[in-house]
């Protein structure tokens, strides 16, 4: 839709304030109000998020996890102190070069933080040490959910964004681009493009956002073609403001919450991703700290002798909780989120 | 209604050819010399050294530029040429049919638990909603919608074939196997690939009653991962439909509070739990062929995995197209089915 801008508009503006203490100028004074009024309206909707929040008890516990997990990666020089002279920090220490797993001992956890050259946590079949690769790894998988879903979610929303408001011909191509994307399923395009691009973390991490962002497209194409309709923004159009500010100041924050609530369950979700394509041998070289690899050394060793079929749980258990918990933690924070920005999911009465 | 169809199939071609173009792009990522690995058929053709290279490389046409390749690629597709796999040793035609009946039973027998238990549950969550029994089964909706289908398939095979020794790993145990491709005196006649039908057709209930314990582990991890989903839209849209107008006059006219939920709520409920249906088959590709490769069951995302691992370029890109040609039609089988039982679709 065209509108004809008036060559010469009337102000609609109420006077500004009187200049008060330090503040000489009037307009400065006038923005100072502004961002005093914007703090308060966010000070007051992140105060009503965190009510909603605490009376979740699921929420409370995705958060304590989350935190839990940002102190693990935050001390993981004060947990697992990297061997001394070791130039990466993120390659686990090999105890031996023997070929079969040793059970976790007791006696490195007498001290706090435990001596991981005692193995608390016990050695992967090639003798990698557990408790090292996964405090390390904790950093990795907050390092590999972050970026992939900081970038899908980005250009997800932007080219999202562009096709809801714009429609037409750009809606049709870029949904047309989505639904194409749509079809190779994440995980199977991901495989398919490390595989040609060559093995690596970075690879694979660029490879789930190319495959990772018609998502939120699709979901923000929506949102905003539910709000681009909506008086506010006819005002804000009738009011001659640009095509830009009417998307970034008065559409997309009003069609952004289902977004963040994807992407906070979404985080998880990624890193798990990644941590597959690394179970597979395709993502980060061997002896990485990196959780889907410390699993994937449990392949050949599932199950035991004879005589004691779970003689070697701790290779695959250790790995596995940890995984499952960081899944855990960002489902629980987004379907807390989702369930609060949904109306519809809310419980009548409430 | 037939409008809505025809735009639908008219959109077709172009996604396909879409696919196909995303692949070959992500294929030219290769040099010509690591391209040349999916043309050529045996080692006897690469005798001669560099130069036979060179030549090789010239004839297929890998120093052309990149749409002239492409096309030509295309029209190998098209003829039905997906090229050698050096993996499976066979034409990548071959390896795919030899390798979807696994992949089919898997999902055949996947899908019965995942609709069953997942209508069911949703529609019991949305019923006792913030009662214990919601709460419980959305906590085991998040586990299954977080759980790395890897380590629960490593789990399920350390308790179910390593302590209690009910399910092994695999496909078939290594007799049975020998009796289904024949080498034993045996005659044992393939009518559809799948195990546990041709077992009874052939009247060898010990082959059926074999294929299921192996079937059982990776249906379990499979619909495991994927009743969160089915389950999470039906709870909402149930949510929804129960606090809509006719849902009250139901109540209001005295209905028993079971028909108002059977015959009122969950029918209209159900409509658009149908447009998950492209969600599953996605979701079922790709925590398929993670359970196959732990599993070693050998389907269509086993081949799919072990060749990306060993670069078998045209193994890739072939298993690839299936995937996600099968991923297109099963939306395209939705998005009409929707428009069947919905009528508010067509007007769009």
């Amino acid at each position: 839709m065209k509108f004809i801008k008036p060559h010469r508009r009337t102000h609609l503006r109420t006077a500004r304030p009187k200049p008060q203490g330090v503040f000489t100028s009037r307009a400065s004074a006038y923005r100072l109000r502004q961002f005093q009024d914007y703090l308060a309206r966010r000070r007051r909707g992140l105060r009503w998020l965190s009510q909603r929040v605490r009376r979740s008890p699921l929420a409370i516990i995705g958060l304590v996890l989350v935190l839990f997990f940002s102190f693990v990666a935050l001390a993981a020089p004060w947990l697992a102190p990297p061997p001394s002279g070791a130039r990466n920090p993120y390659m686990i220490p090999r105890a031996s070069f023997r070929p079969y797993p040793e059970p976790p001992e007791s006696a490195a956890w007498r001290s706090f933080p435990p001596d991981w050259h005692k193995h608390p946590l016990g050695l992967t079949g090639d003798q990698y040490d557990i408790y090292y690769g996964i405090i390390w790894g904790t950093r990795t998988a907050f390092r590999v959910g972050f970026e992939v879903t900081f970038s899908i979610v980005f250009v997800g929303v932007l080219l999202g964004a562009l096709a809801g408001f714009f429609g037409k011909r750009i809606d049709n191509l870029i949904m047309r681009v989505v639904d194409i994307f749509l079809s190779l399923p994440a995980l199977i395009g991901a495989i398919v493009l490390v595989s040609f691009m060559g093995k690596g973390l970075n690879s694979v991490i660029i490879a789930f956002i190319v495959f990772g962002w018609p998502f939120y497209a699709r979901l923000t194409r929506g949102e905003v073609l539910r709000v681009k309709e909506v008086d506010y923004v006819n005002a804000a159009r009738a009011s001659g403001a640009s095509n830009l500010r009417i998307i970034f100041r008065h559409i997309l924050p009003n069609a952004i919450s289902p977004v963040v609530a994807a992407a906070t369950l979404d985080i998880g979700s990624q890193m798990v991703g990644v941590a597959t394509l690394s179970f597979l041998g395709l993502g980060s070289p061997e002896g990485y700290a990196d959780w889907g690899q410390l699993a994937s050394f449990a392949r050949n060793w599932i199950v035991g002798s004879a005589g004691d079929p779970t003689q070697y749980w701790y290779v695959i258990a250790f790995p596995g909780i940890a995984l499952l918990l960081f899944v855990l933690s960002f489902a629980l924070l987004g379907d807390a989120f989702q369930e609060i920005l949904d109306p519809r999911m809310r419980g009548e009465g409430r | 209604m037939i409008a809505f169809i025809i735009r639908r199939l008219v959109i077709l071609p172009v996604i396909i050819l879409g696919v196909t173009l995303i692949t070959y792009a992500m294929f030219s990522l290769l040099s010509p010399a690591e391209q040349l690995a999916a043309y050529v058929s045996s080692p006897t053709q690469l005798h001669g050294g560099t130069a036979a290279v060179e030549r090789l490389i010239h004839t297929y046409g890998l120093d052309r530029p990149i749409w002239e390749r492409y096309l030509n690629w295309l029209d190998n597709i098209f003829h039905g040429k997906l090229g050698w796999s050096t993996y499976a040793n066979m034409w990548v035609s071959q390896a795919i049919a030899a390798y979807f009946p696994a992949t089919l039973e898997l999902a055949i027998y996947s899908f019965i638990p995942v609709i069953i238990v997942g209508i069911w549950l949703g529609v019991l969550s949305a019923v006792k909603q913030n009662t214990i029994i919601d709460h419980l089964t959305r906590i085991m909706a998040i586990l299954g919608w977080g759980f790395p289908s890897f380590v629960l398939a490593i789990f399920l095979i350390l308790i179910f074939f390593g302590i209690l020794g009910w399910f092994p790993p695999g496909r078939l145990s290594t007799w049975a196997d020998l009796v289904v491709s024949n080498l034993t005196s045996f005659h044992f006649i393939r009518y559809t690939g799948l195990n546990t039908i041709d077992g009874i057709l052939n009247w060898r209930w010990d082959i059926t009653w074999n294929a299921f314990r192996h079937l059982v582990g990776p249906v379990f991890t499979i619909s495991f991962l994927e009743w969160a989903i089915l389950l999470r839209v039906m709870r909402a849209s149930m949510l929804e439909v129960l606090r809509q107008d006719y849902v009250r006059t139901a109540r209001a006219k005295g209905l028993p509070e079971r028909v108002v939920i059977k015959k009122h709520a969950r029918r209209n409920a159900l409509i658009s739990a149908v447009t998950v249906g492209g969600l599953l088959v996605l979701g079922f590709f790709t925590g398929g062929a993670i359970t196959e490769t732990v599993y070693n069951y050998r389907g269509l995302g086993y081949f799919f995995v072990f060749s990306a691992t060993q670069l078998d370029s045209a193994a890739i890109m072939g298993t690839a197209l299936v995937i996600s040609g099968g991923v297109v039609l099963t939306n395209l089988i939705v998005d009409v089915l929707y428009a069947i039982i919905d009528p508010r679709v067509r007007l769009e």
